[in-house]
């Protein structure tokens, strides 16, 4: 029997998970980063990952779990995935947790669970506050032994190009160049999974890693993969602020008691901790008496904004609130919040365990992404391949896989807190045996060689045209155009009326692209040549975000409109789908949404959801 | 030089493996909160040194910018350490950047630390699962235990351990501290526990626990403040325990 190879582009959780159940299926994996995987941006989630174990005796279960998951995303998100996921919580946490995984404990020995925004159970198993880095860590170990063993072969420090495709339009491999000889090579398998994470280099206060560059995802839809709801952005509502990026400070803190809070006088001058607590607005508390500092992240974002904005009441006047765990023990915070209150000490230069930190919104997460199935119905079928429904997290290419922030799926609107490590595992925890499933039912002709050649001399046409350019601009500047304006335009509150002038920009963006430099001639190690291409990407992809949001006319989670402010079932209960036309401007269609598990209600955080503890309670 | 509005930067340079080192100097414009990082993407908008010489833009390795990737190692002012978290007001607008090049230089200040990963797979480091699915929860672990663990558990792999340690260079093929930590950790857990036997006989051959000669500029450089002088004098205790009740049974025996 031949070989069954799978290639995984990313090295962060899903792409490591998938990895993991692809060889315990019998296959082999090549497993392609642009950075050590140990070191992908998954290491950056801070707070936990929710599962309903129940182990605090709230009476909460994976229903709730589900319930509060498609609640928190405004009803965009297809219900079934949604459904098997959080029911499978329970079961990986567990998983992680024979690994090695250093959970906290509670006093009997078992998994501690702390709250987190959007729920009213303690739901989120957490690993101080460094829990990506620990889940991480433990499946880069698992992957390691598979390395050992030679069924696992890492490409680390390549950078995906593209897919290879024959002619009836399967995925038959990809094309990576070698970031440092700079050589672009083909790579064959009948199953690719693309596993690149999210795209936080669109934007310019954002708290992704520098490799989050967009570039992947692009190429897929430039290609012909599908983009869907890509006009749903989440910003966070805490993150300080920093020159070359923007700090993650957790929604755990709020989750173990921290406060949200600004001056009654924004004028007053003393330190946070100086002002008396009669001083103080907690007006997320004051808005949200059910859910208090731990709305979702869509609404606290807004709520921010909209004291410092637009009343002003910022701390000092300025777009900054404080965020307080003062009042809570050291030694408590220590062993819950340590790593994340390291990082406001080391970067702020302040003490977090004393005084409020100083925290605003960031852009954080991309709920949309390339799109994928789950077997259901949709009225797309007319458009997709024949045997796609049998596939789960199939894109619309047969063969090429999608899986973690760099799919569409789960979050709908708005992700919850600690549901992205959740659904990054549990996409690889899919991908692995339906990528091997498509393997043995599918057999193709045997690929020509003449067509992966086709693809590598395309890349390197590509990187001769860059050599060439001989313009007068730093691409960097470019750069830092885009993410200005993508973070002032298209973020927490969109107006048409400016995102038309911000599509505009980005044609003018890709006008001025074709006048870049080069600064940098070395035939070894050459960043500047992967950036610049890399900015294109970006430019293209921003196109889809940008004009999605225009086109949807009405207030769903993320996506908020001041001149639309109502969610508007009756029109847009759909998800955008982008197609890219070969040009510039992405060709929209709209899928409706999988619903058929919990109908669509009223969202308001302002007293507690039909899944919370409440509905539980009079059900006794 | 530095004044009040810019920071000077002397870095090392190297355009690939084995090819010469020279040195440039750059100014770039103080911010207020700047990290090292920040100095170097000013460059690249505008690669030209202090002496007014358009040059290549300089090349370095980062991804998470927060302290926890441990990609971004570089030697700044003669110490090895994240330059993410190299802020500008605390060490000063005079700096002098090197890779940390006990590893080999790709180019600039990258460095190819592949050797730490294949360091890993040689002492398995890793709790060996029987496999993914469903067998319910792990095993019950004592909270005091598990926050020491943690602790261990933060090692990223940033090398700056090994940089700093004299035992690691041509002469000796000493696998560093950051290992040999990794190795306590996983001798402690549960279930890795029963597997000790196999990291054991890893490190107490050539280039292991022996090599390590007690300079402990490791804990000094640990980014992380990882206890890596105890870890490795514990797992020095262990290796004779081990090593004296191997000389009395069979080699592949339990223990």
């Amino acid at each position: 029997m031949a070989e069954k190879r799978i290639i995984i582009v990313g090295g962060g959780l899903a792409g490591l998970m998938a990895a993991v159940t692809a060889c315990e299926q019998g296959a082999s994996v090549d497993l392609i980063s642009y950075v050590a995987v140990r070191r992908s941006h998954s290491v950056c989630a801070q707070g936990g990952i929710n599962g309903a174990v129940n182990t605090m005796g709230e009476g909460d279960s994976p229903e709730f779990h589900f319930d509060d998951t498609v609640y928190g995303g405004d009803f965009l998100a297809n219900q079934p995935m949604v459904r098997d996921m959080c029911y499978d919580a329970p079961k990986m946490i567990y998983l992680l947790d024979r690994m090695g995984v250093t959970f906290n404990r509670t006093a009997e020995g078992l998994l501690d669970f702390r709250r987190f925004g959007g729920t009213l159970f303690n739901r989120t198993a957490f690993a101080g506050a460094t829990t990506g880095q620990q889940l991480i860590y433990a499946l880069d170990e698992q992957v390691r032994r598979y390395e050992s063993l030679g069924k696992v072969r890492k490409f680390e420090h390549h950078s995906f190009q593209g897919l290879v495709l024959d002619e009836a339009g399967n995925c038959r491999g990809i094309t990576l160049t070698d970031t440092q000889t700079m050589k672009t090579e083909a790579l064959l398998a009948d199953a690719v999974a693309m596993c690149t994470g999210g795209i936080g280099l669109l934007y310019a206060k954002h708290t992704n890693s520098v490799v989050c560059t967009a570039s992947a995802a692009s190429r897929c839809y430039q290609q012909g993969v599908w983009y869907g709801n890509g006009e749903f952005i989440q910003i966070h509502p805490t993150a300080i602020p920093g020159t070359d990026k923007c700090r993650l400070i957790s929604e755990s803190v709020r989750g173990e008691g921290g406060r949200v809070w600004v001056p009654k006088n924004p004028a007053d001058e003393r330190q946070g901790v100086d002002i008396p607590p009669d001083e103080r607005w907690y007006f997320l508390e004051e808005r949200y008496p059910a859910y208090g500092n731990l709305v979702p992240r869509d609404i606290a974002s807004r709520e921010l904004f909209d004291v410092c904005v637009n009343e002003k009441m910022g701390v000092g006047g300025g777009w900054m609130v404080y965020l307080d765990v003062s009042h809570l023990d050291d030694n408590f915070l220590r062993a819950r919040l340590g790593g994340v209150l390291e990082i406001y000490e080391k970067f702020m230069g302040e003490d977090p365990y004393h005084n409020p930190m100083k925290v605003f919104p960031a852009m954080h997460y991309t709920m949309g992404g390339l799109y994928i199935g789950y077997g259901s119905e949709t009225n797309k079928k007319d458009e997709l391949p024949a045997d796609w429904a049998q596939y789960k997290h199939m894109s619309n290419i047969p063969g090429l896989f999608v899986g973690g922030e760099a799919d569409y799926q789960y979050h709908g609107a708005n992700r919850l807190g600690a549901n992205s490590l959740l659904s990054c595992l549990w996409a690889g925890r899919v991908i692995g045996p339906e990528a091997v499933k498509y393997l043995d039912n599918t057999d193709l002709p045997e690929l020509p060689d003449s067509v992966p050649a086709k693809f590598v001399k395309e890349q390197d046409q590509a990187f001769d045209s860059v050599r060439a350019m001989n313009g007068k601009l730093n691409p960097h500047h470019l750069q830092q155009e885009l993410v200005d304006n993508m973070t002032m335009f298209c973020s927490v509150v969109r107006k048409n009326d400016e995102l038309t002038k911000l599509d505009a920009l980005l044609d003018d963006l890709l006008d001025r692209w074709g006048n870049c430099a080069l600064s940098d001639k070395a035939v070894s190690t050459n960043q500047e040549m992967l950036f610049i291409r890399e900015l294109k990407d970006r430019l293209l992809l921003a196109k889809v975000i940008v004009r999605g949001a225009i086109n949807r006319n009405e207030s769903r989670g993320a996506h908020f409109k001041p001149d639309y402010p109502e969610r508007n079932d009756e029109q847009w209960l759909k998800s955008t789908i982008a197609q890219f036309d070969g040009d510039r401007s992405p060709k929209f269609s709209y899928e409706d949404v999988d619903i058929s598990l919990i109908k669509p209600r009223l969202r308001s955080y302002k007293t507690a959801s039909h899944g919370g503890k409440e509905a539980q309670d009079d059900s006794k | 030089m530095a004044d009040e509005k810019t920071v000077h930067l002397k870095i090392r340079r190297q355009d690939g493996p084995l090819k010469p080192r020279y040195w440039q100097e750059f100014n770039v414009p103080y911010q207020p909160g700047m990290n090292v990082i920040t100095c170097l993407e000013e460059i690249r908008k505008n690669p030209v040194t202090a002496q007014g010489k358009p040059v290549a833009p300089v090349v370095w390795e980062c991804s998470c910018l927060e302290e926890v990737c441990g990609a971004c190692s570089m030697r700044i002012n003669g110490t090895p350490q994240q330059s993410c978290s190299a802020l500008i007001d605390n060490i000063g607008r005079a700096l002098t950047l090197e890779p940390i090049d006990t590893f080999p230089v790709v180019r600039d200040l990258i460095v190819d630390r592949d050797e730490m990963f294949r360091n890993l797979i040689r002492v398995k480091a890793w709790v060996p699962v029987d496999g993914t699915y469903d067998l319910g929860p792990g095993p019950r672990q004592v909270a005091k235990e598990q926050s020491w663990m943690y602790v261990l558990s933060r090692c990223m792999t940033c090398g700056c351990c090994t940089d700093a340690c004299p035992q690691v260079n041509d002469r000796h093929e000493f696998i560093g501290p950051a290992i040999l930590s990794q190795v306590r950790l996983f001798n402690a857990h549960p279930t890795g526990k029963m597997h000790s036997h196999e990291r054991m006989e890893a490190i107490m051959g050539p280039g292991g626990i022996v090599e390590c000669g007690n300079a402990q500029n490791c804990v000094k450089v640990c980014p992380k403040e990882i206890p890596l002088t105890q870890s490795i004098s514990e797992l020095g205790r262990d290796t004779l325990a081990y090593g004296i009740k191997r000389f009395f049974t069979k080699p592949d025996v339990e223990m």
